[in-house]
């Protein structure tokens, strides 16, 4: 039975949602991508309806959101509440719909990585608490758990430059990109370990091979939807 | 995105404007920055739905009708955080008098119209401070909407509350989603103690008693600048 982590949406019965909501969060560089077209595959294979979901894709607001980050001009706190809208628009157009209809949603992060980013950046928690109180509380959430040393060994390696926002750079850590991405990602990991003690979720080592991390998220989604 | 900030860190005072499409506050509070700036009071004005960047995706989302109640009251809310973070608090560090033509009120009170748990829309919205003064021009119902529809307006879908399907006629809907603000008003009014200001009267009467309260209330001494307000 789902329900909401707060008083939820105007007009919505969770009770009526049928599928099932799946998180898998991490950083950038985690695997998350690859595991998640993976996993589409494979429950696709098996006949089930997958519907993805990620952050920035909203119909409403994801190119003017992409379009603000450009030229880094709003305050942190409009940021997060823009992101906010942006993922409710989502959550009421997309994985509520899809939920009803019978469908696994694999969404490619959720509140967490929003509210761990924001956390660093200084927003009070009972604040953030409440602004996503409005989410569907998920069947089962995954976070890939790399360390920032590895998480720079696979940007370098894969030979792309490291993003300005998951570097830390707005903040100011350090005009240094390799040593604010560093402190930045282990800000941000402290942030989900901190969300992790209030909103439980599961830990995954992602410095395995990606097979094993797969063949791990497997076994914890069967669980999932064998109750379907 | 620092907390809520202690009062003291505000030397500036915040004189918020609420009420009803057609109770005359924008008039009246022109009409108090006027007076400010004419007497060099340091002094600047704000209205509520103006930022630039928001503006593009609110008026995509209001003209595709992709909002709902929850995304309708967060791109507001992102609007005014804007507006609070880069006009309104930075002015009242500065030491200014701030008049705001709306205030986080207005979202309090549509946003619970349309259906929005209070308790989410009050949190978040808390980060704004409460105004030093928040005047409330309160018309009877039946005067503000005859002062609206007299001059055959052009009811915008959301302004008349078209998205909440409460009649097919936008003039009926009009009427019974201000009805619904106009109570939410009152409600507020009482929660957060509003200055309510009897706006049924001439504007030159109502506008005496708005200086005579802020006079009172604000030691404006502390506001006389060189700076000559905002064009």
């Amino acid at each position: 039975m789902k329900k909401f982590y707060g008083e939820g949406l105007p007009g919505v019965d969770p009770g009526a949602l049928k599928g099932k909501l799946i998180v898998i969060e991490g950083p950038d560089g985690s695997g998350r991508s690859t595991q998640i077209a993976v996993l589409t595959d494979w429950l696709e294979g098996r006949g089930y309806a997958v519907e993805q979901v990620g952050l920035k894709r909203s119909t409403l607001i994801g190119a003017e959101l992409a379009q603000a980050k450009e030229g880094n001009i709003l305050s942190p706190r409009t940021l997060s509440l823009f992101y906010a809208t942006d993922f409710a628009d989502q959550l009421e157009n997309r994985i509520i719909p899809a939920l009803r209809a019978g469908f696994i949603v694999l969404a490619d992060r959720y509140i967490y990585t929003l509210m761990a980013r924001d956390i660093v950046r200084g927003a009070e928690f009972e604040w953030l608490r409440s602004v996503y109180s409005i989410a569907l509380v998920p069947d089962i959430v995954m976070y890939l758990r790399v360390t920032p040393q590895r998480l720079l060994e696979r940007y370098i390696y894969r030979g792309r430059e490291l993003d300005y926002w998951e570097s830390g750079m707005d903040i100011g850590f350090s005009r240094s990109w390799y040593d604010s991405f560093i402190r930045y990602q282990t800000e941000v990991h402290r942030g989900f370990a901190k969300l992790q003690e209030l909103y439980g979720f599961i830990i995954v080592n992602g410095m395995r091979t990606p097979r094993a991390v797969t063949r791990d998220l497997q076994t914890r989604i069967e669980a999932v939807i064998s109750s379907l | 995105m620092p907390a809520t900030p202690a009062p003291r860190e505000i030397p500036g005072k915040l004189i918020a404007v609420e009420g009803l499409d057609g109770s005359g506050k924008s008039t009246q509070v022109y009409l108090i920055k006027r007076w400010l700036e004419l007497e060099g009071y340091k002094v600047f004005y704000t209205e509520w739905n103006s930022s630039a960047i928001v503006r593009e995706a609110t008026r995509k989302g209001k003209k595709r009708n992709l909002l709902t109640p929850t995304t309708f009251s967060l791109i507001h809310c992102t609007d005014f955080a804007d507006r609070y973070e880069r006009n309104i608090l930075p002015m009242l560090k500065a030491g200014f008098i701030v008049l705001a033509d709306r205030y986080k009120f207005t979202g309090l009170a549509r946003d619970g119209v349309r259906g929005c748990p209070e308790r989410w829309v009050e949190s978040l919205y808390s980060f704004a401070v409460q105004p030093d003064i928040t005047f409330y021009f309160r018309l009877p119902l039946n005067v503000a909407l005859g002062r609206i529809l007299a001059g055959r307006p052009e009811l915008k879908y959301h302004e008349a509350g078209m998205d909440l399907n409460l009649s097919p006629d936008i003039v009926e809907s009009f009427r019974i989603f201000q009805g619904r603000i106009y109570r939410a008003y009152e409600r507020l009014a009482r929660k957060y103690r509003f200055t309510t200001i009897d706006s049924n009267r001439p504007v030159e009467v109502i506008q005496e008693e708005v200086r005579r309260i802020i006079r009172e209330r604000i030691d404006m001494a502390e506001y006389k600048g060189t700076f000559r307000g905002t064009p």
